[in-house]
């Protein structure tokens, strides 16, 4: 199925409301996208990384694309409180593909820009150049790249530590069905040190397609907390791709954990591209009902002495799927890596799926690297332990659930998420999938 | 309290208790013998409702209420405790959280509200005493890399925490050494009241030098066999259960 044909043909027909729409250093990479999505068109499952996902059948249906730029009415504040306590943030509004309102004091300075695709491209025209488009991709990436009109940017300047976590907050809406292209950058500078959180909710009962390409540099010596988490709905897709360099002894801390979903596709490419860069990638899927998350990981060593952690959960009832790839490589020369990959997956029902393929793929003799995979049930005898002391088999299997996925949560670094995640995946297991309490369609469910 | 009429129960489609009878009243504490594979822990498993275990026959009622009717936790709620042979490592779940959960679950049963924060850490404080039990451990995941000797020292706190009315020991000195069983032991005892009952399931009279029964039964092929006083035990001991096993043959128990 050659589900890339409708958007190249939208494109065709459209390319002035697109470039209209967007920034004339945005728009300059559109035809060589347009060329390799005519070329490769969009990945298939004779890709390797897209075994356990269709991904003509999620672009095929016919989505509207906000490409007139109309603005979406809706007052962000009300519609959603997306609040960590004793967590000091800076809040930002994303609607669809852009930033329309920020909530906490103001972080404005010279070293730092947090807003909207385009008026980054307008006023730090040098810097767009440095970091768009910057890495090459497969199908989804160009097709993003062809019709990205806006997104977010994080950038923080050399030296630069900020102090305050920047949250973005990012709501998908629209009363009909539609599309988000989506693009991030996010750039920490060199000695420079930043904490991202990025949530991503749905406003819509409407299916609502989400294309993101994150592009993202950690320059020498710089730290980056990011944590991402998604709780939208069973009809919401999501398509993320997102490539990370890394570079001399930057660290860098990223959790990736999904709540609540209908269709959740992650592609991470990593690149510990300096000597001494470390990296401790977690991941964590939360699924019920018909949730499907697959999550594909290249975590490559490129330079001496790197270090990489990966761990990846994930607790499956219903009929959920949850599918992790991950390839650890290890360059010609880069000796003295250090990697350790888990997968540990729990299938809490008969027709959950897990798939996990842990891989290792290594062209340097000097290294110490790890990886291992569990596919398992709930533990029949701990369920009597704890039922023989009095706590019934719903609360014992709530109990076992989260314990199992708390383990990911304990390697966020910042001590108030950390609180929250917790409360948020009690909530979680205690109300099921398909609810979370937290925005205005779910408390009026 | 207890009142276990001619019970059957198999497991894995196995017969293993083929008409149990016993009788057990409050303040009494009963040790049951017998050689291995006799039916002792099936027995127990049976009574805390153990869901590998199917009963086929019989009756068994725990202060006049059908206990075969129940769930696992109500039995638990309603006063039964086991102290298990081996207790379950639960990783992740912390011991605090999970004695709290089981606290305030008994409680909401009982129709009661759920304990405030501040009782319930001194509870935990007064309770670990008991069987000096390290403060680390209520800390750690259930039974989480315990040793042999802290997991039975933890059964018996959680028996502290919980009060219950009927404790059945399910061979909590398997595995233990001198020390740590009179620890075991003296706990245990310190929560003896006229009130509470014990059922003592064990292989050696060295448990019951520090456990002293009432009541002696010996089970064999399913059933109980032979029941008398503390003699009973020292016999066992010193004669094995060969004299037994002609005895009941040439009455025909068996």
């Amino acid at each position: 199925m050659n589900s890339e044909r409708q958007y190249i043909e939208l494109y065709g027909q459209t390319k002035q409301f697109i470039d209209n729409g967007s920034h004339a250093l945005i728009n300059a990479h559109r035809q060589q996208a347009l060329e390799q999505l005519e070329a490769q068109g969009l990945p298939t499952s004779k890709n390797e990384r897209y075994k356990y996902i269709d991904v003509a059948e999620a672009f095929a249906p016919d989505y509207g694309l906000n490409l007139r730029r109309m603005k979406m009415e809706a007052d962000p504040g009300a519609a959603y409180r997306c609040s960590v306590p004793n967590l000091d943030s800076v809040l930002y509004y994303v609607f669809n593909d852009k930033v329309v309102a920020k909530d906490g004091n103001t972080l404005d300075t010279d070293r730092l820009f947090v807003g909207s695709l385009v008026d980054f491209a307008a006023n730090r025209p040098e810097e767009f150049n440095k970091y768009y488009n910057k890495f090459v991709g497969d199908g989804l990436v160009a097709l993003n790249t062809l019709l990205a009109q806006d997104g977010v940017v994080v950038w923080i300047g050399d030296g630069y530590k900020c102090e305050k976590t920047i949250q973005i907050l990012n709501l998908t809406l629209g009363n009909v069905a539609m599309m988000t292209n989506r693009r991030v950058l996010i750039v920490v500078g060199k000695g420079a040190e930043a904490s991202l959180l990025v949530c991503d909710h749905s406003l819509t009962k409407e299916s609502h397609l989400v294309s993101e390409v994150a592009e993202i540099v950690v320059a020498e010596d710089a730290v980056l907390h990011l944590c991402s988490i998604e709780e939208t709905g069973e009809t919401n897709k999501m398509f993320r791709s997102t490539n990370i360099v890394q570079h001399c002894r930057s660290k860098l801390s990223y959790t990736d954990v999904t709540l609540n979903n209908g269709l959740t596709r992650h592609t991470l490419d990593l690149h510990l591209a300096g000597e001494k860069a470390e990296a401790c990638v977690s991941g964590l899927v939360v699924g019920g009902g018909t949730q499907h998350a697959d999550s594909d990981l290249l975590i490559s060593h490129e330079a001496c002495c790197c270090k990489s952690d990966v761990l990846y959960k994930s607790v499956l009832d219903g009929s959920s799927t949850g599918a992790f790839a991950g390839k650890v490589y290890v360059a010609p020369g880069a000796q003295k890596s250090e990697s350790q990959e888990t997968n540990s997956n729990l299938c809490v029902s008969p027709n959950a799926h897990a798939y996990t393929r842990p891989m290792l793929e290594i062209y340097a003799d000097d290294v110490k690297c790890n990886h291992g995979s569990t596919v398992g049930r709930l533990d029949e005898s701990a369920l009597f332990y704890m039922a023989q002391r009095g706590v019934d088999p719903t609360e014992g299997r709530r109990l076992l659930q989260q314990a199992f996925a708390c383990e990911v949560i304990e390697r966020i670094e910042l001590p108030s998420l950390r609180t929250r995640l917790h409360q948020m995946i009690e909530e979680r297991f205690r109300r099921g999938s398909g609810a979370c309490g937290d925005c205005v369609l779910c408390a009026s469910k | 309290m207890l009142e276990v009429r001619n019970l059957y129960a198999s497991v894995e489609g196995k017969e293993i208790l083929r008409g149990v009878d016993l009788t057990v009243k409050a303040g009494e504490v009963h040790a049951l013998m017998g050689p291995n594979g006799s039916g002792k822990s099936t027995l127990s498993n049976v009574l805390v409702g153990n869901p590998l275990y199917t009963v086929t026959g019989g009756e068994v009622f725990f202060n006049g209420k059908d206990l075969l009717a129940m769930p696992a936790e109500d039995r638990s709620h309603e006063g039964l405790f086991m102290s298990f042979q081996t207790p379950v490592e639960i990783p992740g779940v912390s011991m605090n959280n999970f004695m709290r959960a089981a606290i305030n679950a008994k409680r909401k049963y009982l129709g009661q509200p759920p304990i405030n924060g501040a009782d319930f850490l001194k509870m935990v404080k007064e309770k670990r005493a008991l069987v000096e039990l390290d403060a680390g451990l209520t800390r750690r995941g259930v039974n989480e890399g315990f040793s042999g000797g802290e997991k039975k020292r933890n059964e018996i706190f959680q028996m502290a925490m919980l009060e219950p009315t009927l404790t059945i020991l399910d061979e909590t000195d398997s595995g233990l050494d001198v020390d740590a069983l009179r620890i075991v032991a003296d706990g245990f005892n310190k929560l003896r009241t006229p009130q509470t009952a014990a059922i003592c399931i064990t292989h050696y009279q060295r448990m019951l030098d520090y456990i002293k029964p009432d009541i002696v039964h010996v089970m064999m092929n399913g059933r109980i066999v032979k029941t008398g006083g503390p003699d009973l035990a020292y016999r066992i001991e010193e004669e094995g259960f060969d004299w037994l096993k002609e005895e009941t043959l040439r009455e025909n128990k068996i």
